[in-house]
C-alpha cells in the first residue's frame, strides 16, 4: 500500500508553507524528513494524518490509516500510565497493552500516575500508544524529544518491527535512528516561495 | 464513544477535575440570594423557580471552557481527532460527560435547594423534571461553544457571550413550566418546547461540534 504524494501543498493557518511536495514511501520503509525549523515538517505530518486538508496536488492513502504522535504526549495527568494506554487501546479496538508497555520497558510504571512520570518517560508512554493503533502508516513529529540513547534504540527497533510487518514510518526527526533502510527528505527544498498565492497582488512585491 | 465518556468521568472526578465546582457555585448562588432578597417567603417562593433555572445555567457555564480546552493543550484532541472515533461522537461524549458531571447533579440537588428559598411542593416535580429535560440542552449547547473557542487564550469571556443567547429560550421555557406547576396551571406547551430545543440540540450540534473542532484544529 505505501504512501503516495504528489504535488502537494500545505497550509498552516492560511499560509502556504509546502508546495510541489513529491515523494513515495513503499511498504515496509521509512522516509526522516529533515528541514531547519520552520521548514514545515510538522505542517507536512498534520496534512498527511488528515488534520489539515491539502491546500492542492494529491495524497493516495486513506488518512483513517495513519497512527499519528505530535509533539505534545497527549497525556492525561491525573491517569496512570496504564490507564492512559488503556484508553487509547479501547479507542482503537486492540487488546492487551503489555506488547506496547514491554516494548518501551514501561512495565514497572503502569501503576505510577502520569504526572510523576520524568519527561522521557512520558514519551515513551505517548510513543507505546503508536503500537496500539495497528495503523500502517505512523507520522512521527520529532519522536525522540528527551529520550536517552538507550530508548532511542529502543524506539528505532519499534520502527524496525513495524516496517518488518509491513508498515511505513514517517519521521521528523534531527538524530540518526540507526534505520538502514530509511531515505532522508530534506524538506526545505519545497517551502512555499511567498506567502501568497498568484492572485494575490502582493506577491510580486514579497518577491522582489 | 465509551471509552472517552468513562475516561472524562475519571478525569472528573479525580483531582483538579471540574466535578464539584458548578455544584458548588449553584449551592452558593441559592444561598446567598434569600440573604439578598430579605425573610419575605412569599416573594422567595415567587421568584424561586427563575432563581434556581438561572443558578443551574450559571453553573452549567462555569466549567464549559474545559470541555474541549484541557484535551486541546495537552496534544489528546489532535490524537483523539485521528483516531477511529469519529468527532461527531467525541463531540456527543464530552457534551455527555459534561451534563453527567455537571447538569445532572444540580438536577438532583436542586429539590432540596428548593427549599431554602421556599418553592411550594407543588413546583418541586416540575423543577426536577424541567432541570432533567433542559440541561442536556445546555451541555450540548456548550460544547458547541466551547468547541468554537477552542485554541484560543482564555476564551471564557467569549465562550460565555456566544453561549448566553442560545441558553435563554431553555432557560425561559424550563422557568416558566415551573411557574405554572407551582400556579396549578396547564405545563404542556413550555414544556413541549423545552423538549423541543434538548432534541434540537441533540440531533444537530455535535454535527456543529465536530465541524468547529475540526476547524480550529487546522
Amino acid at each position: 500500500m505505501g504512501i503516495s504524494v504528489s504535488n502537494l501543498a500545505c497550509e498552516r493557518g492560511s499560509t502556504r508553507i509546502l508546495e510541489g511536495v513529491d515523494f513515495d514511501v513503499p511498504d515496509g520503509q521509512a522516509l526522516i524528513l529533515r528541514g531547519p525549523n520552520g521548514a514545515g515538517k510538522t505542517t507536512l505530518l498534520r496534512c498527511l494524518a488528515g488534520l489539515t486538508p491539502p491546500a492542492g496536488g494529491t495524497l493516495t492513502h486513506d488518512t483513517d490509516d495513519v497512527a499519528y504522535a505530535a509533539h505534545a504526549d497527549g497525556l492525561k495527568a491525573q491517569l496512570t500510565a496504564g490507564e492512559n494506554l488503556r484508553f487509547w487501546a479501547r479507542v482503537y479496538g486492540s487488546g492487551d497493552i503489555a506488547p506496547a508497555a514491554d516494548a518501551f520497558r514501561l512495565h514497572d510504571l503502569v501503576d505510577r500516575p502520569a504526572q510523576y512520570l520524568s519527561a522521557g518517560q512520558k514519551r515513551r508512554l505517548a510513543l507505546a500508544r503508536l503500537t496500539l493503533t495497528n495503523r500502517p502508516i505512523w507520522c512521527l513529529d520529532e519522536p525522540t524529544v528527551s529520550l536517552d540513547a538507550q530508548n532511542v534504540g529502543r524506539f528505532a527497533d519499534a520502527v524496525r518491527a513495524h516496517m518488518a510487518g509491513g508498515g511505513v514510518a514517517l519521521i521528523a526527526t534531527h538524530i540518526d535512528l540507526g534505520l538502514d533502510t530509511a531515505r532522508v527528505l530534506d524538506i526545505s527544498q519545497f517551502t512555499a516561495s511567498a506567502d501568497g498565492t498568484e492572485h494575490d497582488p502582493f506577491l510580486d512585491e514579497a518577491l522582489s | 464513544m465509551i471509552p472517552v465518556l468513562q475516561r472524562d468521568l475519571a478525569l472528573a472526578v479525580k483531582g483538579g477535575g471540574g466535578f464539584g465546582l458548578g455544584l458548588a457555585f449553584f449551592l452558593i448562588i441559592v444561598v446567598l440570594v434569600p440573604f439578598g432578597v430579605g425573610p419575605q417567603s412569599e416573594l422567595l417562593s415567587r421568584i424561586a423557580p427563575g432563581i434556581l433555572w438561572v443558578g443551574a445555567l450559571l453553573s452549567c457555564l462555569l466549567s464549559l471552557d474545559r470541555i474541549f480546552q484541557l484535551d486541546f493543550e495537552d496534544g489528546s484532541l489532535d490524537l483523539l481527532a485521528t483516531s477511529p472515533l469519529p468527532l461527531e461522537t467525541l463531540a456527543l461524549a464530552k457534551a455527555a460527560a459534561h451534563w453527567l458531571t455537571t447538569g445532572l447533579p444540580l438536577t438532583l440537588a436542586a429539590p432540596i435547594l428548593g427549599l431554602l428559598l421556599s418553592l411550594p411542593t407543588s413546583a418541586v416535580f416540575w423543577l426536577v423534571l424541567t432541570l432533567a429535560i433542559g440541561t442536556p440542552a445546555l451541555s450540548l449547547i456548550g460544547a458547541f461553544g466551547a468547541a468554537l473557542t477552542v485554541g484560543l487564550k482564555r476564551g471564557g469571556l467569549l465562550l460565555s457571550i456566544l453561549v448566553l443567547p442560545l441558553y435563554i429560550p431553555t432557560l425561559i421555557f424550563g422557568a416558566e413550566v415551573v411557574r405554572r406547576g407551582a400556579d396549578g396551571l396547564a405545563t404542556a406547551t413550555p414544556l413541549l418546547f423545552l423538549g423541543g430545543i434538548t432534541a434540537g440540540a441533540l440531533a444537530i450540534l455535535p454535527f456543529a461540534t465536530a465541524a468547529a473542532v475540526r476547524i480550529n484544529l487546522r
